[in-house]
């Protein structure tokens, strides 16, 4: 299965992401490159192997519940476009 | 209620609890609800590149816990997900959450409505973190995010499509509540949001076997709002369905102030969240040990404490259902009974004056002083004698307000009942004196004559006199 501009068009959308008629033909292009590079794990032969959904053999990695001091207002604030009471503004959003 | 006849109503619900943890799920930041907005925030919750969420093991066992009440099978092995979707109160712009391997599944809860019991299936319980909080400025010109609710942990608990009515589907609510508070891993409070409700309702006509299109309902906030707005929406189902129309598939918010359901807007296009299991997270392995360990600290669980009350002090059901739906209320209940054996009488006062004041006033038992031992002791001095019921009303109500001890009460208000024979004497003579017309009509045959003179003989003692020994009295001498 090949990208089209069309799945570019899909993608870009879902991140936000504005793109010129120009960009969205390379990004296919591009895209279509690492998916093939990517096929090649297809050439493994994975019979009998178990599946997983990560690549270290660790599980029950946990923390005990305890508070932690969080960060400084003003530090939590250095990254905000805006800010307006304490909170970090954006732009206006509908439920 | 006739628009309704040739229809079946389809409901299933999706509720997501919150945990009460001290800390989120994936960092150290506090958890407790109402500190100035974004004070309880750090990298990880704000999604800073580079770092790393370590799961809190209490969240997981509070998962557990929960997932066992209500009747699910604990998955040996499960991961966490990413389910992206871009909106401001999520500022990694997705949600950890768990898509194919939930914590729990299959399990079920039995509820009650018009006095039969009904199982409703438990599709699954999975483990997620909640989002931010928006506030809209007025007028479009911006949101406000708060991110210190971000990470706090949550179960999503998906029903079976088994409930058939909006009463079962509050009735199902409150029994999820029940079991939450019972289990202790939430605070499961609607109006601070610790207990959300998401609905889907579809009609069909009756005896087809295929559901009709749903409707997602969201924005229901409190237990009655899950109720209205299901009934306004099967009333809305309904009509377009008798005149021929089509539901559309969509997700309708409801708006409490004005009772109806609403299309939200901004969501047109279809989701597509591309869940894939978390990179930084590791699998979560439940061994039997653990899952035996966390299964034995599950309590009573309602239905258990519901059917022991009905056995062991003889309750009628539904006051051992009305007792038991709360575990406060019932742990105030078993406190008065170490102080008074009448069950009966405690349930009473419990379910009449009780859940009446707090009910009329919109509070919680936590918002009064009034103690079970309290209410214990009350009943004691009613069966002593030392205070009528009357006046018990009046104690009653100045517990509530001070906490104070009955007997400190009935000393402090002078509120001992008048049971002295001479003394009541003494007044019903009195009273007759005063009111001779009424002495004549009650002889003239005028029954209701007796009810002022007894009215008369209360005001007298502020309503201390025994009123069994007035009522004797007073027709004792009528009648001489």
């Amino acid at each position: 299965m090949s990208i089209t501009v069309k799945d570019v068009e899909h993608v870009a959308n879902l991140a936000r992401l504005e793109l010129a008629e120009a960009e969205k033909e390379r990004l296919a292009v591009e895209l279509n490159a690492i998916l093939k590079y990517a096929e090649k794990l297809n050439e493994l032969d994975t019979e009998g192997v178990e599946p997983t959904s990560h690549v270290l053999p660790l599980y029950n990695v946990m923390r005990e519940d305890e508070v932690r001091e969080s960060l400084p207002l003003d530090k939590v604030m250095a990254n905000a476009p805006e800010e307006e009471d304490g909170h970090i503004k954006v732009p206006a959003v509908l439920d | 209620m006739s628009i309704l006849a040739p229809f079946e109503t389809v409901i299933g619900l999706e509720v997501h609890v919150e945990l009460h943890t001290k800390s989120k799920i994936f960092c150290g930041c506090s958890t407790s609800f109402g500190a100035p907005p974004n004070t309880h925030t750090c990298p990880v919750c704000l999604g800073h590149p580079g770092v790393l969420p370590v799961l809190n093991r209490q969240a997981v066992e509070y998962a557990m816990k929960a997932a066992m009440a209500l009747n699910c099978e604990i998955a040996e092995w499960c991961k966490f997900d990413r389910k992206n979707y871009f909106y401001p109160d999520s500022p990694k712009a997705y949600q950890i959450s768990q898509y194919d391997q939930p914590i729990g599944s299959r399990g079920w809860i039995d509820i009650e409505v018009d006095g039969k019991t009904k199982r409703i299936g438990i599709t699954r319980l999975h483990l997620e973190e909640d989002a931010g909080k928006l506030t809209h400025i007025d007028g479009g010109f911006g949101s406000l995010a708060d991110f210190n609710r971000v990470g706090t942990p949550l179960v999503e608990i998906v029903s079976e499509p088994d409930i058939r009515s909006p009463e079962e589907a509050k009735a199902y609510l409150e029994k999820l509540r029940a079991i939450m508070q019972y289990c202790d891993v939430s605070d499961v409070k609607m109006e601070e949001g610790s207990l959300r409700c998401d609905a889907n309702i579809s009609l069909r006509p009756r005896g087809q076997e295929a559901f009709g299109t749903r409707a997602e309902l969201k924005n229901m906030n409190s237990f009655r709002g899950v109720q209205r707005g299901l009934e306004y929406e099967q009333v809305r189902q309904a009509e377009i369905l008798e005149s021929g129309g089509e539901v559309v598939q969509e997700t309708r918010r409801w708006d409490e102030a004005q009772g109806k359901t609403f299309t939200m807007r901004g969501k047109e296009e279809a989701h597509d969240y591309r869940y894939f299991p978390d990179p930084d997270l590791v699998r979560l392995h439940i061994d039997e040990e653990w899952r035996e360990r966390v299964r034995a600290t599950i309590p009573e669980l309602p239905d258990a404490r519901q059917q022991r009350y009905a056995q062991q002090f003889g309750l009628p059901s539904y006051d051992a259902g009305v007792l038991t739906s709360q575990i406060k209320l019932a742990d105030f209940f078993e406190e008065s009974l170490k102080y008074t054996s009448d069950a009966k009488a405690s349930a009473n006062w419990i379910m009449g004056d009780l859940l009446g004041y707090l009910n009329a006033n919109n509070l919680e038992l936590a918002d009064v002083r009034i103690t079970g031992q309290g209410l214990g002791e009350m009943i004691g001095l009613i069966e002593k004698g030392t205070i009528s019921s009357k006046i018990a009303k009046t104690v009653f109500k100045a517990m509530l307000e001070s906490g104070k001890s009955p007997q400190r009460i009935v000393e402090e208000q002078g509120l001992v009942q008048i049971s002295d024979e001479s003394a009541i004497v003494a007044i019903v003579d009195a009273v007759i004196a005063a009111n001779p017309q009424s002495v004549e009509d009650y002889r003239g045959g005028k029954d209701k004559a007796i009810g002022f003179l007894v009215g008369q003989i209360m005001k007298e003692t502020k309503g201390k006199a025994n009123p069994g020994m007035v009522n004797k009295l007073l027709l004792e001498r009528l009648k001489a």
